[in-house]
């Protein structure tokens, strides 16, 4: 065999390692769910118990299920201005400018930071802000933890809508700049329909990263088993809930928070696909 | 179309594409202000505490810290069991994540439109969407249950390796393609063996790129806590066994949060994560744009 084969053969062999670790993990997290959908059925899904008492052990996801959802809408509402500003601000109003340069590296930076110190920042500035202004008397729950997610997820959102904008072509711009068109008209009739499917795509893959956040949610949601019912209700979301009870977890628990796992790895996994998806079509 | 065709209503417009421009500016301005707030804070309450000892000493116990804040005092002792693990788990992790993620994102390149480097790209692509918790899930159920036996520096390590592999693939891949075809075939007409030309040649010539996905990789890793929670678990004394149970940075910084008498140390610790990271983050921002 000459070499180039063994080359093209190591190749694939190191690459087919990837498959391997999907396959395997997807699984292991089958395998370790097993046990907890053997025993609370569909019903692991659809019901609000979770009660640890040994003896009566019974879980159901639907709280975190919906505190994960509830949290990462919430982020990805209260994002979108704010991404959405700094796209354009970066990609059309000052682009390719030292001042767009400069604050395209901060927007970076913030994707960097580490989710734990975006807790401990939560924790000890916004809620004790959130608090003295009044607008939450405790200042844990939904909404701090949202507001958290919120900055998170801007570095993915605006990264992809600030690409798209600035890719549209400068030809349609200045025909409607040629029709009189203010600026603030080309963005709202020309750049923003143009780079529609591409700024949705931004907001999708950044709710993706909402979804599986851990360490600032957990530190700031309060931890409460339960269904959120208000803005500042505090819950658990899906990733929240497999960091605080994995200590002390084993047997049936474990195999609930594994499932919890595997629920939050499909979710994830579809919101993403959507997301390239649409990235897919556009090119 | 209605507001365009107006001509009469010059004045309105204008002010509108003022108030528009106004607002991205502001609007912009506030999603970069956290950035800064954040920095400050951790300077302002973290500056003291960050002194050699901290770097070189292990974490005090809680009686120590207790003390030391009755008295007034600084916290003794610093953070060294927790940088030398997270030193130790890092350098394991690229060193499995670094050559799998470089050879399959060759391979990617190497094998553009076939059905097989496509199901490859997107498994990856998946792969890296996947919450880094649940990857502390998959490490567990390997390593802590079947490898080690325990929780361990190796489980956490594995844990990090899943989460950069996809990066380093993509950056590797994206790297290559921006290599001009001319160079590979110069090499291939020379008669240069196969592998010569990719890992002589190719390799060596995007060697800046792969630098900036590396790190970023390796920026994005040194900061996580969820997986190793379930991996590495922490350890107060300094470890060098990768079959026993490791603190990390981030780990003391959560353990400090759940210790009142430890509190204080958060903002050193993690000052000095967040001056690593972004020490990581900027240089391969700085070897990016040396490329362009």
């Amino acid at each position: 065999m000459n070499s180039d084969k063994i080359t093209k053969i190591v190749l694939f062999s190191v690459s087919f390692i990837i498959l391997i670790l999907a396959g395997g993990m997807v699984f292991s997290l089958v395998g370790g769910a097993i046990p907890s959908f053997k025993t609370f059925g569909f019903g692991f899904i659809t019901s609000a118990q979770w009660d640890p008492t040994e003896g009566k052990e019974q879980y159901g996801a639907l709280p975190f299920i919906a505190g994960t959802l509830i949290t990462s809408l919430g982020a990805l509402i209260i994002s979108f201005p704010l991404s959405f500003a700094t796209s354009l601000f970066l990609g059309e109003y000052y682009r390719n400018t030292r001042v767009a340069k400069v604050l395209g590296t901060m927007v970076d930076l913030l994707a960097g930071i580490p989710s734990i110190v975006y807790g401990l920042w939560g924790f000890y500035v916004l809620r004790p802000f959130l608090i003295s202004i009044g607008f939450d008397n405790q200042g844990f729950g939904v909404f701090t933890s949202s507001l958290v997610l919120a900055i998170m997820i801007i570095p993915y959102a605006t990264s992809l809508s600030n690409e798209i904008i600035s890719m549209v072509p400068n030809d349609l711009k200045e025909a409607a700049y040629s029709l009189g068109s203010t600026r603030y008209e080309v963005i709202r009739y020309v750049t923003v329909p143009a780079a529609r499917s591409g700024i949705f795509a931004g907001y999708i893959l950044a709710f993706g990263r909402a979804l599986g956040e851990t360490m600032a949610v957990t530190m700031l949601i309060g931890n409460a088993n339960r269904i959120p019912d208000s803005l500042f209700s505090t819950g658990n979301t899906m990733a929240s809930v497999i960091a605080n009870q994995f200590g002390e977890a084993d047997g049936l628990k474990l195999s609930a928070l594994i499932s919890i796992g595997l629920l939050l790895f499909v979710i994830t996994g579809i919101v993403n696909g959507i997301g390239k998806l649409i990235i897919k079509k556009m090119s | 179309m209605k507001s365009v065709s107006g001509i009469d209503n010059v004045g309105i417009r204008t002010k509108k594409d003022r108030i528009f421009l106004g607002l991205v500016v502001l609007l912009s301005v506030v999603t970069v202000s956290p950035i800064i707030l954040i920095i400050f804070k951790l300077i302002a309450k973290g500056y003291k505490q960050l002194s050699f000892g901290f770097l070189v000493e292990k974490m005090p116990d809680t009686m120590q810290a207790m003390t030391a804040v009755a008295n007034n005092e600084l916290i003794p002792g610093g953070i060294a069991n927790a940088i030398l693990g997270t030193l130790l788990m890092v350098v394991l992790a690229s060193v499995i994540a670094i050559p799998v993620g470089i050879i399959t994102g060759v391979y990617l390149y190497e094998n553009q439109g076939k059905w097989m480097a496509n199901l490859t790209r997107n498994v990856s692509d998946i792969l890296q969407g996947v919450p880094s918790i649940v990857l502390g899930l998959i490490s567990y159920m390997w390593v802590v249950k079947h490898v080690t036996m325990g929780f361990s520096a190796l489980a956490g390590s594995v844990s990090l390796a899943i989460m950069m592999l996809p990066m380093i693939v993509r950056s590797t891949e994206e790297t290559l393609k921006m290599i001009p075809q001319t160079l590979k075939e110069a090499g291939l007409a020379l008669g240069i063996p196969y592998w010569r030309v990719l890992f002589g040649i190719l390799i060596p010539t995007g060697f800046s790129g792969l630098m900036t996905g590396i790190l970023l990789a390796v920026s994005r890793v040194i900061g996580e806590t969820a997986p190793l929670m379930l991996t590495a678990l922490g350890s107060s004394v300094i470890n060098t066994n990768i079959s026993k149970p490791t603190s990390a940075i981030p780990l003391v910084i959560w353990e400090f949060y759940n210790d009142p008498n430890m509190v204080d140390l958060i903002w050193s610790s993690s000052l000095l994560l967040m001056i690593i990271v972004l020490v990581f983050n900027l240089t391969a921002k700085q070897i990016a744009s040396r490329r362009k």
